[in-house]
């Protein structure tokens, strides 16, 4: 049978929602689901997990490129075939975790996935960087200011010991967004990497008429910066368009969003922001928002050496300096944020200073700080 | 197609993290659209800005999501991505998968589409980028028909939940996470597929406070595992540790030396409410002080664990920073049972009294954290019956410009001022 395009409706399945997880379990997790003792990490990227009943689960996890090919799952569902009994996991970091039920199917294991060249590294668990996450970039997407793959395979590369080891004073979460919008929810992770727009949107008045709802891309804007105008369009017409005060304009793009005729990117506008100590879990203290320490590195593809050496130097300082069981964010709370700056070497600009809303939270109000030489 | 010079890509092949360009150039010899992918995205290396044309709508018959359009701005330089399309697959919860599965999966895409994948999207989903609009109906065919699946969210609707492994492989998990996602997506298949919503609305569920699926900073109904009684004490695990029997932490640091294991330095001293102390190697927990921030239980998880009477803190409103600024999800059920014999009655009540307000005074693209900011959370906790408690603040408010309501007021806000001249001169 298959899909009849004269009659699209018939037989028509919907709404059946996604298959059943417990289908997918190995066995081991299927007869031990809620009965899980504890874990141990035996080494970088292998895990085991005790049973009440005595069983083991041996999971080894592997490192994995978010944008991946059907080859390349195929080739991961041949190591489930040869190894697990067909089954596998994805984890919300995009790595790849195998488990198998003894000890002694462990270290075959290990083995096939050495075999493989770079395309299954294991590591990612305990005080790790773990795999980065991130967005589309250039890839996919149509609102970005950098690339999201190319940046993410330049940092992982440089940090690929911190991937495969235990030797950081905690976890460390990595993100990448490629712009403002989020959709990788860098907001709450160690180390952020931000795509940023740098000039305000042009306006195309040739297509704004019959491409956009002007008051959508009016009220669009958080700081009233968007005003509808008479423009005149390429033929010398007046049209009904919009106009821009740039002075007001804070780069977040969503006019773009809600206009395709007023478009931001641009080779030199963009670029990349670095932010810093953010965290999701309750752990110890509350979970908290990554800050802006760096506002802007150039979009050098296709390496992006800034960022790598920005990303670096920030995770070797911590690595250096930290407290066991510290995250970045806790660190950098724990000797004040003047002393990261000094620490790091990073230049303290004003653009660290929030100027938008809630900003107040942020300023000092009180008398205790540290004198850093940052103060003549 | 035609394969293209990518002399800039080309350097992302080295190194030792695996390379999306290998992968792609690997799938390209199968599905010649992925040389136009690599080609396109060079194009984007050397101009530093996306070829991707804004938007587009395009979809299956009857839903109003799972299908996001896109298109090229240089579709004659690369045809083979003229459309690229992605398709949202709706993951199943906490995204185990037998090979088999996987493979019809595969199998599907590379008859529909490009041959790539995001394993995953941020919020959850299984992305099948790129494929062609005439592609769309065909493919949702066979994959409800053969593969027995569905599309995920997009656009402003309940966008497709996702959680944590939680009881399948690990030990904290306080409720069944697996089953409240799955059985709330089944449940709400309409709000998935039929956007209805101001804006998006995203639910997350993680098994205990170190939520691994960052409910709490990426949904906007964030149900968080937690307990209400005592911390379980294995003391002779505790003295295990204490001896170097067992390795801290689940051997998390196992690459540096950081010392003999110190409970004092490592847990006492780094418990948030200062909870815990030791009596000779005994150790003991004063559980009403206790935040279940799960420090102690990390660092040792042979000796410590949830306590037994479990469920879940429901939190509300988190969103990423567009357009007000970032919001975490704010506490607002304390505990709640997560109780599958109900079919998780009490937790879909919860939900649809937030979109029924939500609903009615949430304004177009407006994500409830936001709305809520706008409104006060002293209104949202009455809208949602919640008796209000000290739980709900970090602290209680410092300026005094409460909202105070005319019945609460002894004899109402009706006076008379001619009577009140009477008494105090003008």
């Amino acid at each position: 049978m298959g899909y009849d395009p004269a009659n699209p409706m018939a037989d028509r399945i919907t709404d059946i929602g996604p298959p059943h997880y417990e289908q997918f379990f190995p066995p081991v997790v299927k007869n031990n689901y809620g009965k899980w003792l504890y874990h141990e990490i035996l080494q970088p990227g292998v895990l085991m997990h005790k049973a009440e009943n005595g069983d083991e689960c041996y999971t080894v996890r592997i490192g994995a490129a978010r944008l991946i090919s059907i080859e390349l799952i195929r080739e991961m569902c041949d190591v489930a075939d040869i190894h697990c009994d067909g089954y596998l996991r994805w984890t919300t970091r995009n790595n790849v975790e195998f488990m198998v039920d003894s000890k002694a199917k462990v270290q075959p294991l290990l083995d096939d996935l050495k075999s493989r060249g770079n395309r299954m590294p294991v590591g990612g668990t305990g005080a790790s960087v773990s795999n980065c996450v991130h967005t589309q970039g250039w890839v996919h997407c149509h609102t970005p200011a950098t690339d999201a793959s190319g940046v993410v395979k330049a940092v992982m590369d440089e940090l690929f010991d911190y991937f495969t080891s235990h030797k950081l004073p905690a976890q460390v979460r990595l993100a990448l967004a490629c712009c403002l919008n989020m959709c990788g929810a860098v907001h709450a992770s160690d180390i952020a990497i931000l795509g940023v727009h740098r000039k305000p949107p042009m306006i195309d008045h040739d297509a704004i008429t019959g491409l956009c709802e002007l008051p959508l891309a009016i009220s669009a804007c958080p700081l009233g910066a968007v005003k509808p105008a008479t423009a005149k369009n390429s033929a010398g017409e007046d049209v009904k368009s919009v106009k821009v005060n740039a002075e007001r304009c804070m780069f977040c793009g969503n006019c773009y969003t809600m206009c395709p005729a007023m478009p931001l990117a641009d080779p030199d506008g963009d670029g990349i922001a670095i932010l810093v100590g953010g965290k999701v879990s309750n752990s110890r203290t509350m979970p908290s928002f990554s800050k802006l320490v760096i506002p802007f590195l150039p979009n050098t593809p296709p390496r992006w050496p800034e960022t790598v050496a920005a990303v670096k130097n920030i995770l070797e300082t911590y690595a250096n300096d930290a407290r066991k069981y510290e995250r970045v964010g806790e660190w950098a709370a724990r000797i004040g944020w003047e002393k990261f700056f000094e620490k790091t070497g990073i230049p303290f600009t004003i653009k660290s200073i929030d100027d938008y809303r809630l900003a107040y939270d942020t300023w000092r109000t009180t008398t205790q700080f540290k004198f850093t030489s940052h103060i003549k | 197609m035609p394969k293209h010079d990518t002399p800039l890509l080309d350097e992302l092949e080295k190194g030792p993290w695996p390379s999306f360009v290998t992968d792609l150039k690997r799938q390209a010899e199968k599905k010649p659209e992925c040389f136009d992918i690599l080609g396109q995205l060079e194009l984007s290396y050397r101009d530093k800005v996306t070829h991707w044309k804004h938007g587009g709508i395009v979809g299956v018959f009857g839903y109003g999501g799972g299908i996001v359009g896109r298109y090229s701005d240089v579709p004659t330089q690369f045809p083979g991505v003229a459309h690229f399309h992605t398709v949202r697959l709706n993951q199943p919860s906490s995204m185990f998968y037998s090979s088999a599965k996987l493979r019809d999966i595969c199998n599907l895409w590379e008859k529909y589409g490009s041959g790539m994948t995001n394993m995953h999207g941020s919020t959850g989903d299984l992305v099948l980028l790129g494929t062609t609009t005439p592609n769309l109906e065909p493919l949702f065919y066979d994959l409800t028909h053969d593969l027995n699946q569905d599309l995920g969210g997009s656009g402003s609707n309940l966008r497709t939940p996702s959680c944590c492994l939680g009881r399948a492989r690990c030990e904290w998990g306080c409720y069944d996470t697996q089953n409240l996602c799955h059985s709330l997506t089944m449940h709400y298949q309409d709000e998935i597929h039929r956007p209805a919503f101001p804006y998006k609305f995203k639910m997350k569920f993680s098994g205990c406070p170190n939520d691994c699926v960052a409910a709490i900073a990426r949904s906007d109904f964030a149900v968080i595992g937690t307990w209400r009684d005592d911390i379980r004490i294995d003391q002779a695990a505790v003295k295990g540790y204490l001896s170097g029997e067992f390795i801290p932490n689940a051997g998390a640091h196992s690459d540096k030396d950081w010392g003999k294991f110190d409970i004092k330095a490592e847990v006492l001293d780094l418990c948030p409410t200062g909870c815990m102390w030791m009596e000779g190697d005994t150790l003991k927990i004063d559980n009403s002080e206790c935040t279940r921030c799960m420090h102690c239980l990390n660092v040792m998880p042979r000796a410590l664990r949830p306590g037994l009477q479990q469920g879940a803190t429901i939190c509300v409103g988190a969103k990423a920073p567009i357009l007000d600024g970032a919001q975490f999800a704010t506490m607002t059920v304390p505990f709640i049972e997560v109780n599958p014999d109900t079919e998780f009655a009490e937790i879909i009540e919860v939900i649809e009294k937030i979109w029924d307000w939500w609903m009615e005074v949430g304004k177009n693209r407006e994500r409830v954290g936001e709305t809520i900011m706008r409104i006060g959370l002293p209104t949202f906790l009455k809208v949602m019956e919640i008796t209000p408690t000290p739980q709900h603040v970090k602290e209680p408010r410092s300026n005094p410009y409460v909202f105070w309501q005319e019945d609460e007021v002894e004899g109402g806000w009706d006076r008379d001022v001619i009577a009140y001249r009477k008494r105090n001169a003008q």
